[in-house]
C-alpha cells in the first residue's frame, strides 16, 4: 500500500478492508470467471464457431435478444406512463403502488414463473380470454416477452422517476401560455429532460432481460429451435455434460455482459453531459 | 417523489387534463393489475384450491421441510459474509482514494450484469467434477457442485452486491470528518466505526440487508445450475417449487411459493419502512 498507490489519510483500516474486499471479489468473482473464460479459450477456434453458429445457438440468440428488446421497449412506454402517474398525480392508493413497483425485484423469478405461466395458459385467467382472440402466450415466444416485460419494469420506472421530478415545470407553464398543444410540451420539453434516464431504464432492462432464466423457463415451454431461450440452452448442455459448448455459449454471454455495462455507463455518462450541456 | 406530488393539487385541471390524467392512471393500473396483481393472486388460489387442509399439508412433506431449511441456512451464512464484504467495501473504497478503485466497483456491480446462469455455470467449472480443481477436491472427498458448498457459493456471488451498492454512495456522500475527528481525538478504529459510522448508516445497512436476503433466499437460476436438484438434499425453496410444479403437484407447488411471495410482500413492506425511516425518497 506504499507510494502513489493511495492517497494518504487519518482514517484506519484500509488494509483490511481494502486486502478483504479484493480477497473476496478475486475469489469469488474474478477466480471463476477466468475459469471461464480458460475453459472457452481451451477450445480451438472451429469447435468454438461450431458450438456459437450452430443453427440452436443461433435461434436462441434470436429468441433472447428479440424478446428482451421487446420487453424493454414495452417497458419504456409503460414503464414511462407509470413514472408519469406515480409523480404528477395524486391518486388514492398512491403510495402503494409505488411500493409494488419493486416486487419484480423482490419476488423469486421461480415463483413469477410459475404464476405467469398459471395465469396465461390456454385453462388460465387471461389465457383463456387471449385464446378466444387466437392468441397464444404461454410455451410461445410471446410467453418469454411477458415474463421479460415482467422482470424489466421496475428498471425503467424507478430509472424515470426521479427525472420526472427533476423536470422543470416553469417551462412547461411557459410553453403552454405561449400556445403550445399538450403533445409539443411532451415533445419538446417533457422527453428531451427525461431521454437519458429512459434510455438508462430500458438499457438496464434489456441487459436484464438477456439474462433472465427463472421467470421464463416456466411460461416459455422449451421447444428447441423455438422457445428456448440461450441461458436454457447453457444448462440444457451443462445437463448433458456438454461442458465445452456450455463454456463457448457462456463465454458469449459474459462478453454481451461486459457490452451492456460499458453500454449503461456510456448512456449515463451521455445523460450526465447532456444535462449539463442544458446549463441548468 | 413524495415531494412532487403537492404541487400538482393546487393546480385547477381543465377537463382536458383531466381525461389525460383518468387514462393514463387507468393505464397504469390496468398494466400493473395484469403484470403484477393478476400473478400474485393466482399464487394464493392456486396454493388454496383444495382448501386449507390440503395447503398446510403440503408442509408436511418432509423434502419441503428440507427445502426450507437449506434455504434458511443458505441465507443464514450468505447474508452476514455479504454484509461483512459490504461494509469492508464500502469502507474501502468510500473513505479512501486509491488507484483502481473504478475497476473495484465495476467488479462489485458485475453480479448485476451477468445472467444468473452464467453464475452458475462459472462455479461448475472451477468445482465440477470435470473441472479445474475437481480432481483435487475429489482426491480430498470434497463436494462442492451439487452439494450445499456449491449452492452457498452460488448464491454469495449473487447476492454480494447489494449491502456494497447501499452503501458506497450512502459513505461517500456522508464524508468522513466526523470519523477523522474522532480518530484524531484518540478512538480506536473499531470505536469509530460502531459509535460514529455504524449509526450514519444504519438505515441504508439495514436496507441493503433486506434487499440480499430476499435475493439470496429466492435465487433459482444460479443455484439450480449448481444444485443437481437432488430432492431433500439440495433443493432450496425456489428448485422445490420448480420440482412440485413439474410433477403437476400444484397445490404445494404453490403452497411453498405463496410462502416465498411473502417474503417478497414482507420485504416490500420493510423497504418502504426503512425508506419512511432514513427519510429517503426513490431509490
Amino acid at each position: 500500500m506504499a507510494g502513489g498507490f493511495r492517497k494518504p489519510s487519518v482514517l484506519p483500516g484500509f488494509g483490511l478492508t481494502f486486502g478483504f474486499t479484493t480477497f473476496f471479489l478475486s475469489a469469488l468473482v474474478l477466480l471463476p470467471l477466468g475459469a471461464l473464460v480458460l475453459k472457452a479459450s481451451a477450445l480451438s477456434w472451429s469447435e468454438f464457431v461450431a458450438i456459437l453458429l450452430d443453427e440452436r445457438s443461433i435461434a436462441s440468440y434470436r429468441l433472447t435478444f428479440g424478446a428482451a428488446f421487446l420487453a424493454a421497449v414495452v417497458n419504456a412506454v409503460f414503464g414511462f406512463i407509470v413514472a408519469w402517474s406515480l409523480v404528477r398525480y395524486d391518486f388514492p392508493g398512491r403510495r402503494l403502488v409505488d411500493a409494488f413497483i419493486d416486487l419484480p425485484f423482490a419476488m423469486p423469478t421461480a415463483v413469477s414463473g410459475i404464476a405467469l405461466a398459471t395465469v396465461f395458459s390456454p385453462s388460465g385467467w387471461l389465457g383463456q380470454k387471449l385464446a378466444l382472440a387466437g392468441v397464444q402466450v404461454a410455451y410461445t415466444w410471446l410467453g418469454v416477452v411477458v415474463a421479460l416485460i415482467l422482470i424489466g419494469l421496475p428498471f425503467v420506472v424507478r430509472s424515470v422517476q426521479p427525472a420526472l421530478v427533476e423536470v422543470q415545470r416553469d417551462l412547461e407553464d411557459a410553453a403552454e401560455t405561449l400556445g403550445a398543444q399538450p403533445w409539443q410540451v411532451f415533445r419538446r420539453i417533457i422527453l428531451p429532460a427525461v431521454l437519458p434516464a429512459l434510455l438508462t431504464g430500458f438499457t438496464l432492462a434489456f441487459a436484464r432481460g438477456i439474462g433472465e432464466y427463472g421467470s421464463v423457463v416456466f411460461i416459455s415451454g422449451n421447444l428447441p429451435m423455438k422457445t428456448e431461450i440461450t441461458p436454457l440452452l447453457i444448462v440444457i448442455k451443462l445437463e448433458q455434460y456438454d461442458y465445452d459448448g456450455a463454456a463457448a455459449l457462456g463465454f458469449i454471454m459474459l462478453v454481451m455482459s461486459f457490452v451492456m455495462l460499458f453500454t449503461i455507463n456510456l448512456v449515463q455518462t451521455w445523460g450526465r453531459r447532456r444535462q449539463a450541456g442544458m446549463g441548468r | 417523489m413524495a415531494g412532487a406530488a403537492p404541487r400538482t393539487e393546487v393546480r385547477p385541471l381543465s377537463r382536458r387534463a383531466r381525461v389525460t390524467r383518468g387514462v393514463l392512471i387507468g393505464t397504469s393500473i390496468a398494466f400493473l393489475g395484469l403484470l403484477l396483481v393478476a400473478p400474485l393472486g393466482a399464487v394464493l388460489v392456486q396454493a388454496f384450491a383444495k382448501g386449507w387442509e390440503a395447503y398446510l399439508g403440503s408442509f408436511a412433506d418432509p423434502d419441503t421441510l428440507a427445502a426450507i431449511r437449506l434455504t434458511l441456512l443458505t441465507a443464514a451464512i450468505v447474508v452476514p459474509v455479504n454484509t461483512v464484504f459490504g461494509i469492508c467495501a464500502a469502507w474501502a473504497i468510500a473513505k479512501f482514494e486509491f488507484k483502481g478503485k473504478s475497476l473495484l466497483i465495476t467488479l462489485i456491480d458485475l453480479p448485476f450484469a451477468v445472467s444468473p446462469v452464467i453464475a452458475g455455470l462459472v462455479f461448475v467449472l472451477l468445482f465440477g467434477a470435470q473441472g479445474w480443481l475437481g480432481p483435487w477436491l475429489q482426491e480430498r472427498d470434497i463436494q462442492v457442485i451439487f452439494a450445499v458448498p456449491g449452492i452457498v457459493l452460488a448464491t454469495l456471488f449473487i447476492s454480494f452486491p447489494y449491502v456494497a451498492r447501499e452503501l458506497i454512495p450512502l459513505m461517500q456522500q456522508q464524508g468522513s470528518d466526523e470519523e477523522e475527528a474522532a480518530i484524531t481525538l484518540g478512538a480506536s478504529a473499531w470505536v469509530t466505526f460502531l459509535r460514529v459510522t455504524l449509526p450514519k448508516i444504519r438505515w441504508g445497512l439495514l436496507y441493503g440487508i433486506i434487499l440480499c436476503n430476499a435475493r439470496a433466499m429466492g435465487e433459482f437460476g444460479a443455484v439450480s445450475v449448481v444444485s443437481g436438484h437432488i430432492r431433500g438434499l439440495t433443493t432450496t425453496m425456489p428448485l422445490h417449487v420448480e420440482i412440485l410444479y413439474n410433477e403437476y403437484n400444484f397445490v404445494a407447488a404453490f403452497a411453498v411459493a405463496s410462502l416465498l411471495a411473502l417474503l417478497a410482500i414482507l420485504t416490500l413492506v420493510l423497504k418502504s419502512l426503512v425508506e419512511w425511516r432514513s427519510g429517503r425518497t426513490v431509490s
